[in-house]
C-alpha cells in the first residue's frame, strides 16, 4: 500500500529508479509457495535423514519418479483420462439437469409446487450412500460412476441456481416488465444475470462434489481411473503410487477450482468494477 | 386550447383490509406537469403506480383520451442493472444502430456522454439518477412519471436534477407526473400541485409562473399548510 502512495506521488520513472517494480510483487507472488515447499522439503528431509522408514512414507522424489515411470507405461494417462471423462460426463449430465430443475422451479410457481418439496426432501440422503443400489441395478460400468457423480453434482447446482433465480430483486423485474421487455429479454438480461452469481457458487461447490464422489466411486468400484489406481497400489503396498494419486487428487481439485474461477471473472466482470471484490 | 390525457374517477386501492387509495378523482391534459404531495403513507405511489399499469385498482376507472399512451416510471432508486454498462442500461443491450444512437443522444442529453462504457457501481447517486432519466426517455415516451426519483440526492445534485427533469420535459412537451414529499420541489417544477391526503385528493393548487421565487415561496406555504393542517 505504502510502495503504491510513492508511486503516484513521484514520477513512475523515479520511483521505478528508488524501488524496483519486481520487488513490489515479488512478496505477493512468493508467499502462496511458502507453505507447499516447506512441507515438500521438511517431507523430503524426514526421509532423507531416516526419521521415518521410507517404506512407511517415501520421499517426494520417490513419488515423482513413480509417476514418471506410470507416465511413461501410460498407465497414469489412461487412469486420468477415464476419471476426467466420468468426471466431465456426471458434470455435464448432473448440472444439467440441476441447472433445468432450478430454473423451472424457480421460474414456475406450479413446477416448484410439484416438485420442490420432493428434491429438498431426496437431497437430505447423503448421495454416496446410493452406492450399493447403484452397484445392484446398474453394475460397476461406466453408467454407474457417471449416475453417481451426476445426482451428487444435481443438488448444488439445483438449490443455488432456485436460489439464485428466486432471489434476482423484483424491482428489476418490475422495472424491465414496464418498460416493455419480453418474457424472453426477462429471462436473459434481468433474472439469469442477476441469478448467475450464486449459480456460479453452485458450480464451484459443485466441482468439490465432483471429485469426491468419484474417488470414492472409483475406489469401490472400478478397474480404471485414478481412484482405482489409489486402491490396487493399496493391494500391492505400493505407498509411492497412493501419495501420486493423493497429489494428483489435489492437482485436478486445484485445476477446476480455477477453471470455474476463471469463469467467474469472465462472466462477473461488472462486480469487479469498483472493487467489490 | 388543452386536450385531457387522462381522467382517474373514483380509483381505490385496497391491500387486503388496508385502504391504500380511496376514491381519487384526477383530470390531467397533454403536456401538463402535475406533482403528487402529501406525507407519507398518504397513497402516492399508489395512485402512480396505477396510472402506470404496475397495480390494477380495487374499484373505479382510469381512461386514456387516445389510447393508452407510451409510459415510462422513474423510481425512487435508480434500478439500473449493475450487470450492464451505462449505455448497455439505456438500451437493455440491443444491438440495433438505430437504438444505439438514440441511447448515445440520451445520455449526451442528460450530460453523460463520456461515461457510455461505465458500470453503475462506479457513478455517483444523480449520475445514476441521469441514466435512469435516459433509459426513461428512450421509447420517447407520452407520459413520464416519476416516483420521488431525487428523494435520495443532495441538496444540489438534487436541485440539478429538478432543472434538467424540468428541462428536458418542456422541450419534448411530456405530460408529467411527479411525487414528491417536498412540496418546495413541487412549486418549483409543476403547473400544478395536488395535496394526496388520508388516501384521497381534495385540494389542489395551480403554478402560474415557477421563474417567480416569490409566487413558489407561497405556493409552497399554502401546500404545506394543506397537508399538515387540521391533522386529525
Ligand atoms: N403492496 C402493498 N401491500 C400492502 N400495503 C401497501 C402496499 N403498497 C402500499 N401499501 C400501503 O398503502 C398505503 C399508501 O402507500 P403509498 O402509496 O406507498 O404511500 P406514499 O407513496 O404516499 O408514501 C401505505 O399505508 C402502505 O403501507
Ligand atoms: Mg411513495
Amino acid at each position: 500500500m505504502e510502495n503504491t502512495a510513492v508511486l503516484n506521488k513521484t514520477h513512475s520513472l523515479d520511483s521505478q529508479l528508488k524501488r524496483p517494480r519486481w520487488r513490489q510483487i515479488s512478496w505477493q507472488k512468493v508467499l502462496p509457495w511458502i507453505v507447499p515447499l516447506t512441507l515438500l522439503v521438511t517431507w523430503q528431509a524426514v526421509v532423507s535423514f531416516g526419521w521415518v522408514a521410507s517404506s512407511t512414507l517415501p520421499s517426494p522424489l520417490a513419488v515423482i519418479q513413480d509417476g514418471i515411470g506410470l507416465i511413461v507405461d501410460g498407465t497414469l494417462p489412461k487412469n486420468i483420462s477415464i476419471s476426467l471423462y466420468r468426471a466431465t460426463m456426471g458434470l455435464l449430465i448432473g448440472g444439467s439437469i440441476g441447472f433445468l430443475l432450478g430454473f423451472v422451479n424457480g421460474l414456475s410457481t406450479h413446477m416448484r409446487a410439484l416438485t420442490d418439496s420432493s428434491i429438498q426432501m431426496l437431497r437430505n440422503i447423503p448421495h454416496l450412500s446410493l452406492i450399493p443400489v447403484v452397484i445392484l441395478t446398474l453394475g460397476i460400468g461406466e453408467i454407474a460412476k457417471i449416475s453417481l457423480v451426476a445426482v451428487g453434482v444435481m443438488f448444488p447446482v439445483y438449490i443455488n441456481t432456485f436460489h439464485g433465480i428466486r432471489s434476482v430483486d423484483p424491482e428489476l423485474i418490475e422495472m424491465g416488465r414496464s418498460y416493455g421487455l419480453s418474457r424472453q429479454a426477462l429471462f436473459t438480461k434481468i433474472i439469469f444475470p442477476g441469478a448467475l452469481p450464486t449459480i456460479l457458487m453452485g458450480l464451484r461447490y459443485a466441482l468439490g462434489v465432483m471429485w469426491t464422489t468419484l474417488i470414492v466411486a472409483e475406489t469401490m468400484a472400478a478397474d480404471s481411473g485414478i481412484g482405482y489406481m489409489a486402491t490396487n497400489a493399496q493391494n500391492f503396498m505400493d505407498m509411492e503410487t497412493i501419495l501420486l494419486c493423493i497429489v494428483i487428487y489435489a492437482l485436478l481439485g486445484k485445476v477446476s477450482d480455477l477453471i470455474a474461477k476463471n469463469i467467474e471473472t469472465l462472466a462477473l466482470g461488472w462486480q469487479q468494477q469498483k472493487g467489490v471484490h | 386550447m388543452t386536450e385531457t390525457m387522462l381522467t382517474v374517477s373514483q380509483l381505490t386501492k385496497k391491500y387486503a383490509d388496508k385502504t391504500a387509495l380511496s376514491n381519487a378523482n384526477l383530470q390531467i391534459d397533454q403536456g401538463e406537469f402535475v406533482a403528487l404531495v402529501g406525507m407519507s403513507g398518504g397513497g402516492k405511489s399508489t395512485l402512480l403506480r396505477l396510472i402506470a399499469g404496475l397495480e390494477e385498482p380495487t374499484s373505479g376507472v382510469l381512461t386514456f383520451a387516445g389510447g393508452r399512451p407510451v409510459i415510462r416510471v422513474m423510481f425512487q432508486n435508480d434500478r439500473l442493472l449493475p450487470w450492464m454498462t451505462v449505455l448497455q442500461n439505456v438500451t437493455f443491450k440491443q444491438q440495433a444502430k438505430s437504438l444505439q444512437q438514440q441511447g448515445q443522444k440520451m445520455l449526451a442529453l442528460v450530460g453523460l456522454a463520456d461515461f457510455t462504457d461505465v458500470y453503475p457501481a462506479q457513478l455517483s447517486g444523480g449520475q445514476k439518477q441521469r441514466v435512469a432519466l435516459a433509459r426513461a426517455l428512450m421509447a420517447r415516451p407520452q407520459l413520464l412519471l416519476l416516483d420521488e426519483p431525487l428523494g435520495a440526492l443532495d441538496a444540489l445534485t438534487r436541485r440539478n436534477m429538478q432543472d434538467l427533469i424540468l428541462s428536458v420535459c418542456q422541450r419534448q412537451q411530456l405530460t408529467t407526473i411527479l411525487v414528491t414529499h417536498d412540496v418546495q420541489e413541487a412549486a418549483r417544477m409543476a403547473d400544478r400541485i395536488v395535496v394526496i391526503k388520508d388516501h384521497t385528493n381534495l385540494y389542489e393548487e395551480r403554478v402560474r409562473d415557477h421563474q417567480d421565487p416569490a409566487e413558489v415561496a407561497i405556493v409552497a406555504e399554502r401546500v404545506l399548510q394543506e397537508i399538515v393542517g387540521e391533522a386529525s
